[in-house]
């Protein structure tokens, strides 16, 4: 391996420097005020998506999102809220919670009628038909 | 172990994916469009010689179908396959005490190797593993001394002479028995199992734990991987697929929803949460955006055959490792990349979280997934083709060679190709399967399954 000799500051190196100390970072701010006006396909989709839910989640991956998945199945059920609710049912229909992205935990009072019929599969599967 | 490599397959199955004339073979299920939930399959599996084909469904029910033996005669097209079996798995539960309804939706199939004369697989949900043993009985004994063939007892002082009882030939039954459950080991849903090449031990792995069992052992389960937080308020990955390697009983590999996979060596230490390899692929921090960490979740993880390679599915793209290099893939095929400018709708309607699966032919030359519209994709690892098929009743003809099917993203539409807003994005092509040694697939649409093979002359 050669040693390195160094050079004297020289006229092509001094014009370096200028480049890099002024030149290049016009011209890279230039760019990327170029790439706003076309952004990426995702960065669209991104924005689109944050005009519609403006209160979506910090932190997109992080631990709501993730402790949701985790939940999954989980059914909470109140036999005094179930109760209640079968009773007001005869009066008027109980608003269903919509299903939110950001709530980890459901609200809707389950009513007779959304109780899930848990019952085994008896009948064969139609690939075997 | 006798490997049988059948001379045709060696001849044209030496070629890449679209040196392969597709053709349709066979689709099993109902035609009716309103699809019961239970009939959603949920996983397909060939088992290592690929005379068996396993399905389970989100009703909790396995069918396996067996190949025909080929007819010599018609040598048109390789054996069909047909129903050989076919059980109740699993059932659905309720955890009372944790308020949890357990799904009784078949997660993943595994075949055991084949060591006599019955079969052997692994199937599970999300919280319970069973082994279950499938077993022909095509015999009955006949004759006994104090039994009348229907079953009824012979009144003793009525016999006067002896008989030795003979096994006469019956119709073929098929029998399948659950021989061992593995229970009790899962706080959180299971999402892969996966036998090691030792054929005695395998793992299966949760969001946040990876298990290690022995097959003959029930009470007794080893924790190989914890990547719980001690406070879950810090949660920031869960594990998503997990494998052993092919031929290293030692190595096994998880992948994570961050886009990365830890290869794991047993030898280090008794819990491995330290990995020995981490792959990742580094991302241009000038591209990230709010679907950036979703759409590199990563659903599936396959070793190749040879155990050089794995490969991994995220949303987009198909991805394929050496083991010998940990900071990017060797190979990235697009799957459908026109999604990216639909992430928006894909993210509202849920789609952007399906898990799609990926597997490798049986020379390792050509990998396949499957996509949106009932459209699967092949990839070409020598020649760097890709093909997009369809799995539709249109095709219904057997021998009938499948036409090529083009996307386009936007602009001008050319005839025969569409476009990305005709998509059907309930009609999902999540599982599919390639047989160990030829060029047959099986590839699973919502309720039903499609075999297709190369065409044969």
């Amino acid at each position: 391996m050669s040693a390195e000799v160094p050079e004297a500051a020289s006229a092509e190196e001094q014009k370096h420097k200028v480049l890099v100390g002024f030149v290049q970072p016009f011209i890279l701010s230039t760019l990327e005020e170029m790439e706003d006006k076309v952004t990426s396909p995702e960065k669209a989709e991104e924005a689109k998506l944050k005009a519609r839910y403006p209160h979506l989640g910090q932190k997109p991956g992080g631990s709501d999102f993730l402790r949701k998945r985790l939940q999954k199945g989980q059914k909470y059920f109140d036999s005094g809220d179930y109760n209640m609710a079968k009773a007001k049912m005869k009066n008027k229909q109980l608003p269903t919670a919509a299903p939110d992205k950001t709530e980890v935990t459901g609200d809707h009072i389950p009513t007779p009628q959304d109780l899930p019929q848990r019952k085994p599969s008896l009948v064969a599967s139609k690939l075997a038909g | 172990m006798f490997l049988k490599f059948s001379p045709r397959a060696m001849f044209y199955g030496a070629g890449g994916g679209n040196d392969i004339q597709w053709c349709f073979s066979q689709v099993k299920g109902a035609v009716d469009d309103d699809v019961a939930e239970a009939d959603i399959i949920s996983t397909v599996e060939f088992n290592h010689s690929g005379e068996l084909l396993a399905t389970g469904d989100k009703g909790g029910r396995v069918v396996i179908f067996q190949q025909e033996q080929e007819n010599k005669i018609q040598s048109h097209s390789r054996g069909e396959y047909n129903v050989y079996s076919t059980f109740q798995s699993h059932e659905p539960e309720f955890d009372y005490l944790k308020s949890l309804e357990i799904e009784e939706k078949i997660n993943k199939i595994r075949w055991l190797p084949q060591k006599n004369a019955a079969q052997f697989l692994l199937s599970t949900n999300d919280k319970t593993i069973k082994l279950w043993k499938i077993s022909e009985r095509d015999k009955r004994p006949e004759g006994y001394n104090l039994k009348e063939e229907d079953g009824r007892f012979r009144d003793p002082t009525t016999v006067t002479t002896l008989r030795v009882p003979v096994f006469r030939p019956m119709d073929l039954m098929v029998e399948a028995s659950p021989r061992r459950i593995f229970a009790n080991a899962h706080t959180y849903h299971i999402n892969s199992i996966s036998i090691n090449s030792d054929y005695e031990t395998y793992l299966s792995a949760d969001d946040l734990r990876i298990n290690l069992w022995h097959l003959e052992i029930t009470d007794r389960s080893f924790n190989i991987v914890d990547i719980k937080p001690a406070n879950m308020e810090e949660l920031t990955e869960v594990i998503t697929a997990a494998e052993f390697h092919p031929n290293s009983c030692n190595t096994f590999v998880y992948s994570s929803s961050k886009g990365t996979i830890r290869l794991c060596d047993m030898r280090a230490s008794a819990l491995c949460d330290r990995h020995s390899k981490l792959f990742e692929e580094p991302e241009d921090p000038s591209n990230r955006s709010f679907f950036s960490e979703i759409i590199s979740s990563i659903s599936d993880v396959k070793f190749s055959h040879s155990g050089r390679y794995m490969m991994t599915r995220d949303y987009l793209s198909v991805k394929i490792w050496d083991l010998n290099m940990e900071n990017r893939p060797v190979e990235t095929y697009q799957v459908h990349e026109y999604l990216r400018s639909k992430l928006c709708s894909l993210y509202e309607n849920d789609c952007i979280f399906d898990k799609f699966e990926c597997c490798w032919n049986g020379s390792d030359s050509v990998v396949m997934t499957g996509s949106y519209n009932n459209f699967f994709r092949m990839f070409d690892r020598n020649t760097k083709r890709d093909i997009t098929l369809e799995a539709s009743r249109e095709n219904n003809k057997p021998r009938t060679v499948l036409k090529p099917r083009k996307v386009c993203a936007s602009g001008k539409r050319k005839k025969d190709e569409i476009s990305v807003d005709s998509l059907d994005f309930n009609k999902k092509i999540l599982h599919t399967a390639w047989h160990p040694k030829e060029n047959i697939i099986a590839v699973a649409t919502t309720n039903n399954l499609y075999i297709f093979q190369d065409k044969v002359n």
